[in-house]
């Protein structure tokens, strides 16, 4: 039987990590996830916001660790070369009414410690002209962000393979008992751990109602957005917000770390936890909403709809607790569960610390291989790396200009690409505005010639989502 | 830094065609820079046959109609026109620099005394027309899906629906069904094919598969892998009519909704666009609203045939050799082209008077029986055809002589009884 330190279920943003958070520390540690990618689920499929913590209810755990979270993250993702744009954020009044209300948000902030400022219309028109010409007042936090979600999971998650820790992907956890050691049974194999930690996200609920008597329950609240592509003309340079409601944050209009906007997100409870479809009635709602925010949403560069399933739970705040010892549950993490995630961690490992003595990893290093990122560099550094490497030389992905060798070190480094899904998160291939029209045939047989794998083997995202059916000539 | 006097970006049958249109015209210097490994664009996966009809009075296959173009190509003094293959163009500037990226060579920066854009067109996707429902692997867009099939060798599926009735859809219906995948059926929102008649015929009615016209995919079902879809008829505000609903097990989803200029060198210099055809303005000698940059081919307007591309691609190439000879007067009395009643676009925008003949190109709005083209130079008719019908999938056009033109506008419109 395959003996750990430590068990982490679930490598979304909150299990990538804790793993990295523990792979300073000898102790062994295996993640288990049950898509065939890290962070495919919630943390993949929302706004992207390193929020400043200026709204959620103070002494919650979401206004603790949003707070401390928000000034982890411009040294996290400069150590893990992550995307990070400390844009700022404006919660937009359109009457007297709502300017009454940043009020009271200016005022929840400040109990928060969160520094936030008043800006009148003129004060908002000049520095977010895109906003709309019905506003007549913001609320600005200079502290909020916006950060490349899927680059942040995949990253944390190198940086801890690269610091000694073991991530199984496609296994999924069925049966956990306890015996001296917890035993945690998946659907390929059985392993023991002194320690489980509970991340799993939207099936949390699930993972500890396999072994804890106290029983859990997490909502799926469904969240609805648009994507717009890059465009040349300037638009908004801030998250622009609507006053947060009962249902949430309220819909945000924002520029994403790649110079796309998202528009969104709707916010309805839903019964299905693996519903990701969308639907017109509520994406109409959507844009609807967006005009309280700017004045032209500009449609004509749609290009895409998602949904993501935020992990509600009933207390409407995170459930971090050890119901049992050595059982650690991570509960109810939707936002500002992106932002939160780094002190999250932090205090995930003293909790283990309290039950299992850690002891320091001196090899240990916190920044994983810079990202070459051709697009941002100038013609002779370019030239440079392809002296070394002509694959950076070839253009692959035509609506992104991604190269070859961008792609293929997606591919080989530690939690690489796998499936197209995987290219596309990694290094934009997909992302453009042909959806992969032009480069997914490409990206196939990159993948299925650096993974030696036949084409038919290599799947769109999960297991059983293979693209190709089959061979049409048998002598090729 | 190497000069050239022209470059030509794209080495499918508008690029090939304009190669030769300018080397016909005896200037010194061609370039032309192709992406892809080989030339011929699109048409190396178009294997089915119909094309050629109208240029060599025989039906060709995509590849061996790519490939009368390649070997007159090849024909020509390889002194004045090279060739530079997987090599992708990532800025060009107005004043003529291009700079493109290989693995031979890397980054590198050319001056040309024209451009000629010949980058051909891309197609519409799912987030495009707002297809509602899950986002599942098994959707393609049928060029895609073709891809694979023609170039690569596999096949995507084994049930298909096919959603748009464009032409690379309905090929890829019967292409499909000859692989043995069952085509269950081919759904088109608007009230009419936007497909080639021929090809509805030979591709879907020869193989009974079912065109539900007025009828659009509603709901995409499956969250990994696509399961089903379900159809319904939408009324003329393209609102769904309840109770009309139909669900297909399927596999396989292919979008044949639309094709779109691809221009996004273009759109970094901010040349005028037009709304329409979604391509840039041009003049009658191709050239757009910059001096000295050039379009043709599917990047200017999407066609229908390919025979107009190469034509178009040939024309555009002799006219930016005479702007690099100075043989093209900058003429200041314009002629507008504006299109009137039935008439979505009019191609070029602007023409000049005594500037020979004039081939002007436009597509209908709707479909029409018998009808009168009527065009107009500043209100006074000089020329009325008669047509038995028009479609909208059908480009048409009217040659006039630009002799007769004065300045100001130039409109055409259909006339019913």
């Amino acid at each position: 039987m395959n003996t750990y330190d430590i068990i982490i279920i679930g490598a979304g943003v909150i299990g990538s990590q804790i793993a990295r958070a523990l792979s300073k520390y000898q102790e062994k540690v295996l993640v288990i996830e049950k898509n065939s990618d890290v962070g495919d689920e919630t943390s993949k499929a929302n706004s992207a916001i390193i929020h400043s913590g200026y709204d959620p209810k103070p002494g919650t755990l979401k206004a603790k660790y949003n707070v401390l979270g928000n000034k982890m993250f411009p040294k996290l993702c400069e150590e893990l070369d992550v995307d990070f744009d400390k844009i700022g954020s404006l919660t937009i009044a359109l009457d007297d009414e709502e300017m009454l209300k940043l009020y009271k948000l200016q005022e929840l902030g400040k109990k928060n410690g969160v520094e936030t400022e008043i800006l009148t219309q003129e004060e908002l028109f000049k520095i977010e002209p895109f906003v709309t010409k019905k506003a007549v007042g913001a609320l600005l936090a200079k502290s909020a962000g916006i950060v490349n979600p899927f680059e942040l999971c995949v990253a944390l998650m190198e940086n801890a393979i690269d610091n000694g820790v073991k991530l199984n992907l496609n296994e999924e956890v069925v049966e956990i008992s306890y015996d001296d050691k917890y035993i945690v049974k998946t659907t390929k194999d059985t392993y023991k751990a002194n320690i489980v930690v509970n991340a799993a996200g939207l099936y949390s609920d699930k993972i500890n109602n396999l072994i804890i008597e106290k029983k859990e329950m997490v909502l799926p609240r469904k969240g609805e957005y648009y994507v717009l592509d890059h465009f040349l003309e300037p638009y908004v340079t801030h998250t622009l917000f609507s006053l947060p409601s009962e249902k949430g944050k309220g819909i945000l209009v924002s520029p994403t770390t790649h110079g796309n906007y998202l528009i969104g997100p709707s916010s309805e409870f839903s019964n299905n936890k693996e519903d990701v479809s969308t639907d017109k009635e509520t994406l109409n709602n959507v844009l609807k909403e967006a005009y309280r925010l700017v004045d032209d949403v500009h449609k004509e560069y749609i290009i895409r709809q998602f949904s993501g399933v935020r992990c509600y739970h009933e207390s409407n705040d995170f459930v971090i607790n050890m119901p049992k010892k050595g059982f650690i549950n991570l509960i109810g993490i939707q936002s500002p569960g992106l932002v939160s995630s780094p002190a999250i961690a932090i205090d995930c490992v003293e909790m283990i610390k309290e039950v299992l003595p850690l002891h320091l990893n001196t090899t240990y290093n916190p920044c994983r291989r810079k990202v070459i990122r051709m697009n941002n560099l100038t013609i002779d550094e370019k030239n440079e790396i392809i002296k070394k490497d002509n694959r950076f030389g070839t253009i692959i992905c035509r609506c992104e200009n991604i190269s070859l060798g961008e792609i293929v070190d997606s591919i080989h480094r530690n939690c690489g690409a796998t499936t197209v899904n995987g290219v596309k998160k990694r290094c934009r291939p997909g992302f453009g505005k042909c959806q992969g029209g032009f480069c997914e045939s490409l990206i196939v047989n990159i993948l299925s010639k650096e993974l030696g794998k036949n084409p038919l083997d290599i799947c769109y995202k999960n297991q059983g989502t293979n693209i190709l059916l089959k061979e049409t000539k048998e002598d090729k | 830094m190497k000069q050239y006097d022209l470059i030509i970006i794209g080495g499918g049958s508008a690029g090939i065609a304009s190669a030769i249109g300018a080397y016909n015209e005896h200037i010194e210097s061609i370039l032309i820079i192709e992406k892809d490994k080989y030339l011929g664009g699109i048409l190396n996966q178009c294997i089915h046959n119909g094309f050629g009809l109208h240029t060599f009075k025989e039906e060709l296959t995509g590849p061996e109609y790519a490939n009368r173009y390649i070997e007159k190509l090849n024909t020509c003094d390889k002194n004045v026109i090279e060739c530079k293959m997987e090599t992708f163009v990532v800025s060009i500037t107005r004043d003529k620099l291009c700079t493109y990226t290989n693995a031979l060579e890397g980054y590198v920066t050319v001056k040309a005394k024209a451009i000629i854009m010949a980058t051909g067109c891309s197609e519409k996707t799912r987030g495009n027309i707002e297809t509602q429902g899950y986002r599942p692997k098994g959707i393609y867009t049928a060029g895609l899906a073709q891809k694979y099939l023609n170039i690569d060798g596999f096949l995507v599926g084994k049930k298909v629906f096919i959603l748009g009735s464009g032409d690379i859809g309905l090929i890829m219906a019967r292409r499909m069904t000859l692989e043995g995948a069952k085509v269950l059926g081919v759904a088109e929102i608007m009230p009419y094919s936007n497909g080639l008649n021929r090809n509805i015929v030979q591709c879907l009615n020869d193989y009974n598969i079912p065109l539900y016209l007025h009828h659009t995919v509603r709901e995409i079902i499956g969250k990994d892998s696509l399961k089903q879809i379900i159809i319904s008829e939408v009324d003329d505000n393209f609102n769904f009519i309840e109770g009309t609903d139909k669900t297909f097990d399927v596999d396989t989803l292919l979008l044949s909704v639309g094709l779109i200029p691809s221009n996004p060198l273009l759109k970094q210099l901010q040349v005028k666009f037009n709304p329409k055809t979604k391509g840039p303005e041009v003049d009658a000698n191709y050239q757009t609203s910059i001096e000295g940059i050039f379009a043709c081919g599917n990047s200017l307007h999407v066609h229908d045939l390919v025979d107009y591309v190469s034509l178009e691609g040939e024309t555009a190439g002799k006219k930016a050799a005479l702007y690099i000879k100075n043989q093209i007067k900058n003429q200041n009395n314009k002629v507008q082209l504006v299109p009137l009643n039935g008439i979505s676009y009019l191609l070029p925008q602007i023409c000049y008077p005594l500037n020979g003949k004039l081939d002007i190109k436009f597509r209908v709005k709707e479909p029409y029986g018998q009808c009168k083209i009527i065009i107009k130079n500043n209100d006074n008719i000089i020329k009325t055809i008669n047509k038995m019908y028009l479609l909208p999938a059908e480009m048409e056009n009217i040659i006039i002589d630009s002799d007769i033109l004065t300045e100001g506008k130039l409109s055409v419109e259909v006339e019913t009884k």
